[in-house]
């Protein structure tokens, strides 16, 4: 029946003249407020990041309201609050990777730093992902990114600066698609 | 039935296909022949004057319930059949996963109510009213469709494994095997008969730009979980799926629109798709980089290891039951390969020294479950079970031992090894390396 349908349609844009491959099909023209709406990843050069700006500093009031709840501090900064069943560890793990002891973090692991801000904004606070400002975004990346070591205290973090971010384990990936490197096949 | 009929079998040496009590494939066929014979026959007694309905059970005198709009399962399966939800570390939903009981089912295709789930932010429930997807970015023009619009289209019906990247993690560096039945080892792969619309037909819809090389999917759950998608992998095979075994998509998987990308890793095939952006570059989310990324013996890490390996396991017998008695068993189990189809499926008895071929039940899809079966005769003897798919392309499922020397203990992701289950003198199941 739906098969009808297309070829229907398909028959009648053919009868005025106008059909091509291309509009034979039922998609609607999608406007920017459509697309802004539901796409605001953030690349690593930069792409599609957003103004506003924060530091460390402003991030370390934000961390501990918005995201101590489910999240450690960093070590020896541990505070009356700390869960007692932390979710995923953000900091440290530095040069544990490729060991016995691997502990992959923010720090120790992730490859680029626009990942931070781009997860941070769509999904935290677990309970409230999408809530804050995108200041206080900055702020929280500048946070974790200053605990793990990677940037300075009060060095500001916009759209111009964190993408200029190394991360420690940046060169820590290959790529297995559309092969795995041979080295990482198993022999018979 | 089973019980019953071995006592009338004869076992010869020219059954056997491999050690200790590996069957020929046609085993079971002549041996069902045999005992039919003994079935038959017999001539009827005359009955007493009593009604037939004595000593009948009540549900054969009275007529049932009416039928029901949504069929449920029996009550006494309720409750025995179902997935296996670990609880949530500290009262988080975080990531919450179900995993199929695939030591209870048979065939190939998972009850949709037993398909595994992993979600990372929780299943939402979406009003069809209110979702949209848009197809933007490198394209002549950016479109939006809801699932009425896509209902237009001339579907495709396919049937799929999908699997969950993270199964059989626990084989890599728990230093005592998983003990809890197949659930933590196995229990992240399922089959479905998928309906939906090509990708491609949307995407040439929209007209994609000759320098695309990637796709950023993103769904509508509470962390717009993001997949970068190779244009090509999304040009050949993937789909926007609708349906799920006949019906609407349960809202686990995706409600009502889902990305299905065959044979690539669960996390990819994106549930509740409301963005596909079209760019050139992948976009790194957390789920490529952080998640889903293979931590390997030298430091490095595989990313994008998109694409299932040729794994199989044997669903029954298998851990934490145990063989009864000595006699004849069928040994069953699934093969399935990200890249093709299954072309073969070796089982031993005896941990690796002697193989027979099992036989593979067709038809065989591509990228599919496969079920595979063989005929076992356990004599009371010690045995180790194991079985090996190969694909249409050879490639073989590795051992434990071959898998952890090409990349280390630590990958957590992609573990695909032949899997062992250790029967004792007494019929008692375990699995072991081996």
């Amino acid at each position: 029946m739906f098969m009808r349908k297309a070829l229907i349609a398909a028959l009648m844009l053919g009868g005025v003249g106008t059909a091509t491959a291309q509009q034979s099909g039922f998609g609607v023209p999608a406007t920017q407020a459509d697309i802004d709406k539901r796409f605001f990843s953030v690349f690593p050069d930069g792409e599609n990041l957003p103004d506003g700006q924060g530091t460390a500093t402003q991030g370390a009031e934000l961390f501990e309201i918005q995201c101590l709840a489910c999240h450690n501090s960093p070590p020896g900064e541990e505070s009356e609050y700390e869960p007692e069943d932390p979710a995923d560890t953000l900091f440290g793990g530095h040069g544990t990777i490729g060991t016995d002891g691997a502990l992959a973090t923010v720090g120790s692991y992730w490859p680029y730093s626009t990942t931070v801000f781009n997860y941070v904004r769509r999904a935290m606070p677990y309970t409230a992902p999408m809530s804050l400002t995108n200041s206080e975004y900055y702020s929280i990346t500048a946070f974790l990114l200053h605990k793990n070591g990677i940037i300075e205290e009060g060095e500001v973090m916009n759209k111009d600066t964190l993408p200029k971010v190394m991360m420690p384990n940046r060169d820590g990936f290959v790529s297995a698609y559309p092969e795995i490197p041979e080295k990482y096949r198993t022999k018979p | 039935m089973k019980q019953d009929t071995k006592k009338t079998l004869v076992v010869d040496a020219t059954d056997q296909a491999a050690g200790n009590g590996l069957m020929s494939r046609r085993f079971f066929l002549n041996s069902a022949l045999a005992t039919g014979a003994v079935v038959a026959g017999g001539p009827a007694a005359f009955a007493q004057e009593t009604s037939v309905g004595e000593g009948q059970e009540d549900w054969t005198l009275m007529p049932g319930d009416d039928a029901p709009e949504y069929g449920d399962v029996s009550q006494f399966e309720k409750g025995r059949v179902k997935k296996f939800v670990a609880p949530p570390a500290g009262g988080r939903t975080a990531s919450s996963a179900g995993r199929t009981p695939l030591h209870l089912l048979h065939g190939t295709i998972t009850p949709s109510g037993l398909h595994f789930e992993v979600t990372h932010h929780g299943v939402p429930e979406v009003d069809p009213d209110k979702h949209e997807m848009v197809i933007h970015g490198m394209v002549d023009r950016p479109l939006k469709w809801n699932v009425d619009a896509l209902e237009n289209y001339a579907t495709e019906t396919k049937q799929y494994f999908l699997e969950c990247s993270g199964n059989t993690r626990v084989n890599w560096a728990n230093k005592k095997p998983d003990q809890n039945f197949m659930y933590m080892t196995h229990g992240l792969v399922s089959g479905s008969e998928w309906t939906g619309v090509p990708l491609s037909t949307l995407l040439d819809e929209a007209g994609v730009s000759p320098d695309a090389k990637w796709i950023i999917a993103e769904g509508g759950d509470s962390g717009s979980l993001s997949r970068s998608i190779p244009i090509d992998k999304a040009m050949k095979d993937s789909m926007v799926a609708i349906y799920q075994n006949g019906e609407r998509l349960r809202p686990s998987q995706g409600y009502p629109m889902r990305i299905l990308n065959p044979g690539f890793e669960g996390n990819t095939s994106v549930k509740w798709v409301r963005s596909l952006y079209v760019t050139d570059k992948p976009v790194m989310s957390r789920f490529e980089t952080s998640k889903y990324t293979d931590k390997l013996h030298d430091g490095k890490s595989l990313q994008f290891s998109l694409e299932m390996d040729v794994k199989s396991v044997i669903t029954r017998p298998s851990s934490a039951v145990a063989l009864e008695k000595k006699g004849m068993y069928e040994i069953t189990g699934l093969a399935w390969s990200g890249r093709g189809k299954i072309v073969k499926v070796e089982v031993s008895a005896d941990g690796g020294k002697t193989w027979a071929e099992a036989a593979v039940e067709g038809p065989v899809h591509s990228m599919m479950l496969t079920r595979f079966r063989i005929p076992w005769m356990w004599e009371g003897r010690p045995a180790i079970l194991q079985s090996r798919a190969t694909d249409e392309f050879g490639r073989v499922q590795p051992s434990r031992k071959a898998l952890l020397a090409a990349r280390g203990k630590q990958a957590y992701y992609h573990y695909h090894a032949v899997h062992s289950w250790s029967v004792n003198a007494r019929g008692k199941i375990r699995h072991v390396y081996a």
